[in-house]
């Protein structure tokens, strides 16, 4: 039998570890940007389309979380830097090449707008909130007289919020089973379920829900298809492209990803949701909850287990 | 101008001279190394073949380092030499799951620290880099590719050579002579 050991004078608990260098921080902020880009996409969407009425978690509860979900997503990426204090020098360049970068330049978008958003439905909380100064009346007025503006910024911005948080990923090619263009649209489509998922759990108004319901079991389905896509194409590319599939098709990650992701948080919960549309009664939490359970365990997958992928020589 | 190496895995005996070198020159912390040695047996009893070789950042021509860096930390230095700017460095750690060769670590002063061809303490003295320098076997050769005349550049004229993984698209600039 042919044989190949490899030994490495690297063989040191220093060195050798760091090939997992990002650990549960960037998958926890991968979740919440992501479960964030997809509140505030609906939030504009239907703010775009004039039905803020018709659908006012959406547009106008659901966006509380926001700056909450991108405040703990934002403290995680810090506390994952090694040179915690130099962090302002991702703000001191563009680089186009880095989703790093534009990733960074993104949020300082998104975030201040999901904070404008919140104030301006601050009523919808505290109905008897006052700004208290007349500039910051004037400031409200402002933002509302342009409201179609900033949705449109927020629509556009926490698209690219979503896709980022995958191509973050996908940019690099030493990891192979991260190194496929799908995992963009992938978590973007993960992402906005998950927002949906959000909103179907808040929301109070049974049309909302429905509406909701109907949307994300359009986006797991797209999910789905996603997925087979990856796979499809891991199988028909590279030996280290096969092997990074094979992870999840007999290696250490099948069942955390055929249990946890594909059937708790896909499957079981499009089955729920379809029934639900169909109008059996049952608990509304559980698919949602199962949704954003899904959607964080896949962000936790496949971070972990890109870090065991990689090229061999 | 662009800095190459040539590492000759024929003469190379796996003494770890380059890595001590290295850290002693570089003050690399206790515990880390920017280059080491590995040994790959291959084969099927008793015809087993050994490889040794010394490897650390192939200084790509294409570093998906460089690529990924958000602040422009990595950069492309003097002949290709690709660099870590301390300061500029968040420690964010793209550049090290980015690396096909694994040839970053986390410097424990908190940025990320690599090989530099000992750019600017030797090589722009004139002097080789450290591990060159030390090398027992005399099994590595520094220089300008651009140079006709470089150590470097004569011994991959007359010798069969490979690089790591080329087939991740990078171009690396460590050779290794068979």
């Amino acid at each position: 039998m042919r044989e190949e050991i490899i030994v490495s004078g690297r063989m040191n608990h220093l060195i050798d570890p760091q090939l997992h260098i990002w650990h549960w921080h960037i998958p926890l902020y991968l979740f919440l940007g992501g479960l964030a880009a997809g509140i505030l996409f609906f939030a504009s969407l239907y703010t775009i389309l004039g039905k803020e009425k018709e659908y006012p978690t959406a547009v106008r509860l659901a966006p509380f979380l926001t700056p909450v979900l991108l405040t703990v997503g934002l403290l995680a990426l810090l506390l994952d830097l090694n040179h915690k204090l130099y962090f302002w020098q991702l703000y001191t360049t563009i680089r186009l090449e880095s989703p790093m970068s534009w990733g960074a330049w993104t949020l300082m978008v998104v975030t201040p707008l999901s904070i404008v958003w919140c104030a301006l439905n601050i009523k919808v909380l505290f109905p008897a909130w006052d700004w208290k100064y007349q500039w910051i009346w004037d400031l409200d007025a402002f933002f509302r007289k342009n409201l179609k503006v900033i949705s449109w910024i927020l629509l556009i911005s926490s698209l690219i919020l979503g896709v980022y948080t995958g191509i973050l990923f996908s940019a690099f090619n030493a990891r192979p089973l991260w190194n496929t263009s799908i995992l963009g649209p992938l978590f973007l489509t993960s992402g906005l379920s998950t927002g949906a998922a959000a909103i179907i759990l808040m929301s109070k108004n049974a049309h909302e829900r429905h509406n909701f319901a109907r949307i994300d079991l359009m986006l797991i389905g797209i999910e789905l298809f996603l997925i087979t896509h990856m796979f499809m194409g891991f199988l028909a590319s590279t030996q280290v492209h096969i092997d990074a599939a094979s992870l999840f098709l007999g290696g250490p990650y099948t069942t955390p990803f055929w249990l946890f992701v594909v059937t708790l948080g896909l499957a079981i919960p499009a089955l729920l949701e379809v029934l639900e549309i169909r109008g059996y009664k049952m608990p509304v939490f559980i698919a949602p909850v199962l949704v954003i359970f899904g959607g964080l365990m896949f962000r936790f997958i496949i971070a972990y287990a890109g870090q065991v992928s990689r090229w061999l020589y | 101008m662009r800095y190459a190496m040539a590492v000759d895995t024929r003469k190379c005996v796996g003494c770890s001279d380059c890595v001590v070198a290295c850290q002693t020159e570089n003050n690399v912390p206790i515990g880390f190394c920017r280059d080491w040695v590995v040994e790959v047996t291959d084969g099927t009893y008793p015809q087993l073949e050994v490889e040794i070789r010394s490897e650390r950042c192939n200084h790509c021509e294409n570093s998906p380092c460089v690529r990924c860096c958000p602040t422009g930390a990595s950069h492309y230095a003097e002949g290709g030499v690709v660099l870590v700017t301390p300061h500029k460095c968040i420690g964010c750690g793209a550049c090290i799951a980015s690396c096909p060769y694994d040839a970053r670590y986390p410097h424990p002063d908190g940025y990320v620290d690599k090989c530099t061809f000992c750019l600017h303490n030797r090589v722009e003295k004139g002097l080789d880099p450290a591990c060159v320098s030390v090398c027992p076997t005399k099994c590595m050769y520094f220089g300008d590719l651009d140079d006709p005349n470089s150590p470097v550049s004569k011994v991959l004229k007359t010798r069969k050579y490979k690089t790591l993984i080329p087939e991740a698209g990078t171009n690396p600039q460590l050779y290794f002579l068979i």
